[in-house]
């Protein structure tokens, strides 16, 4: 197993220790860690049905761990009540391998939905339609605006629900499989999006993907999911030369 | 053996729903009546409900108005007692066609709907989105569903049962040569508070039966485009079945009533 020895001095935002997961005689994780510094891009990488979906779901509360402790931002996640979690939730945001945005509102209405939830964070008297507006040019899609989810291409989807996501200000942003599903040059561009959010917002990000190229253009940092454990820890420089077959597995083309 | 064991499979399956259904409906109740109240989407669901049904609910109150009365006519004729004909259409409309008719339409029309509707947002992972934005989704998708089709079923129930007798009226007058006056004056002679108000009753646990099941199937549909189907069409099969187990408890109440 490899250890990444240089271990970042940074605020941990986000922290996994232990967690266990199955789902009938399904162990899908068995004590996985895994730490999440402030400002970091972390890949996890995992085959499919490794958990990698799973544990992401843990994290916001949509899956209840069987065991272990989830720290988000020195909040427990566990112990929180329903109230202290959406208020949590408001500072993590979650981009969704389809997209999931709500087919019966338009885009404006896509992005509205939480903002309105989220009146503490903004205020009762917030300006919605600047906040829109702002994300979806961050994005690069204003003029989709008044358009149906129906009406928009994947790669369109999947911005849309980055600004959905970007909209909340987040501290922490987790994107489960960001490029899938998406052509190369569509992969290419959301991968260049997440890089200028990182840099323009200082946001921490927590990716999970099975894409390599898109591990090696935005990972900080990388953890391999095999077993339901945090196999391995590293650069992807330092993953990617590794001997062991099961990392090996990750980088041949 | 195996035919045990398959009865033995499908009874067990079919408790264990009823279970969940069960605690399904009480968290309903618990939900409906805890703030943050949705009034906005409250509102857009009655006004789709109502509105999508409205049509289909007059089409078919205006038919079986019609074919009752068609129907009936040559009987009363032959025992001379035609002139009782809007009592009769009447009372059998208010009291048990009129609600049952219009709640099974509802069912295929609103439930299979609103199966469809939340067993697609569970597959497309937008129930879960909801739930990270800091929305509940049972309070935002559930509760306000199930309570617009409990406040808009009576009133397609009322509507339903109006057209129905107009229908009766058209045969009437086609036929018989009775004025609208004669026969509405009959109509009315012959209805009762004790007709209405338990078949409105009746009317809001139907609705409440078709939001419920509807949303439990959608809210708890299994992954895939199969799920949603299957949703969508258990939701139907299992409200129809529930609208008659409903409607005959409703019938056998308001009869202790009649007797006392």
């Amino acid at each position: 197993m490899i250890e990444h020895n240089n271990i970042s001095n940074r605020e941990i935002v986000l922290e996994l220790k232990n967690l266990h997961k199955h789902f009938g005689k399904n162990n899908v994780l068995n004590g996985f860690n895994m730490q999440l510094f402030k400002g970091e891009n972390l890949v996890i990488m995992g085959k499919s049905g490794s958990g990698k979906s799973v544990m992401i779901k843990c994290l916001v509360g949509l899956l209840e761990a069987d065991s272990g402790t989830i720290t988000v931002m020195h909040n427990d996640i566990t112990k929180l009540d329903q109230e202290a979690l959406d208020i949590l939730r408001a500072d993590i945001g979650f981009l969704f391998q389809g997209s999931a945005l709500y087919d019966s509102m338009t885009v404006r209405e896509n992005l509205e939905f939480p903002l309105r939830r989220h009146t503490k964070k903004f205020g009762e008297h917030i300006d919605t339609e600047t906040l829109v507006v702002e994300a979806l040019e961050n994005v690069g899609l204003a003029s989709a605006i008044d358009l149906m989810p129906s009406e928009l291409s994947g790669g369109m989807k999947r911005r849309v629900a980055l600004a959905r996501t970007l909209i909340l200000q987040p501290k922490i942003i987790l994107y489960d499989e960001p490029t899938s599903g998406l052509d190369p040059i569509t992969a290419k561009e959301i991968i260049i999006l997440m890089q200028d959010i990182q840099k323009k917002y200082g946001t921490s990000s927590l990716i999970i993907t099975h894409d390599v190229d898109c591990a090696r253009a935005i990972s900080d940092r990388m953890i391999l999911l095999i077993d339901g454990i945090d196999y391995a820890v590293g650069t992807y420089t330092e993953l990617s030369v590794s001997k062991d077959p099961k990392i090996k597995a990750f980088f041949k083309h | 053996m195996s035919a045990l064991h398959s009865i033995k499979t499908q009874l067990k399956s079919f408790l264990t729903e009823i279970g969940e259904l069960s605690l399904f409906t009480g968290r309903y109740f618990r939900e409906a009546f805890k703030r943050p109240f949705e009034f906005k989407e409250l509102l857009r669901q009655c006004y789709n409900m109502g509105n999508r049904s409205l049509l289909l609910v007059v089409i078919t109150g205006f038919i079986i108005g019609l074919v009752l009365t068609l129907q009936t006519r040559p009987t009363l004729m032959e025992f001379g007692a035609v002139s009782w004909m809007p009592s009769m259409v009447s009372i059998s409309i208010v009291r048990e066609i009129g609600p049952i008719i219009t709640a099974l339409v509802c069912a295929g029309r609103i439930g299979s709907g609103i199966g469809a509707e939340l067993g697609s947002m569970r597959v497309t992972e937008q129930i879960d989105a909801m739930e990270v934005s800091g929305t509940n989704p049972f309070k935002y998708l559930v509760v306000t569903r199930v309570l617009a089709v409990t406040l808009m079923l009576p009133l397609l129930v009322i509507i339903g049962d109006a057209i129905a007798i107009f229908g009766s009226f058209l045969v009437e007058n086609i036929k018989g040569n009775v004025s609208f006056m004669l026969y509405f004056s009959q109509v009315f002679d012959a209805l009762e508070f004790g007709d209405v108000i338990p078949a409105t009753i009746k009317s809001f646990f139907f609705g409440l039966a078709i939001g419920i099941v509807g949303c439990f199937k959608g809210f708890y549909c299994e992954k895939g485009t199969e799920g949603v189907g299957k949703a969508a069409n258990s939701a139907v099969v299992f409200t129809s079945l529930l609208l008659f187990i409903i409607d005959f408890i409703a019938v056998f109440v308001t009869d202790i009533f009649y007797d006392l």
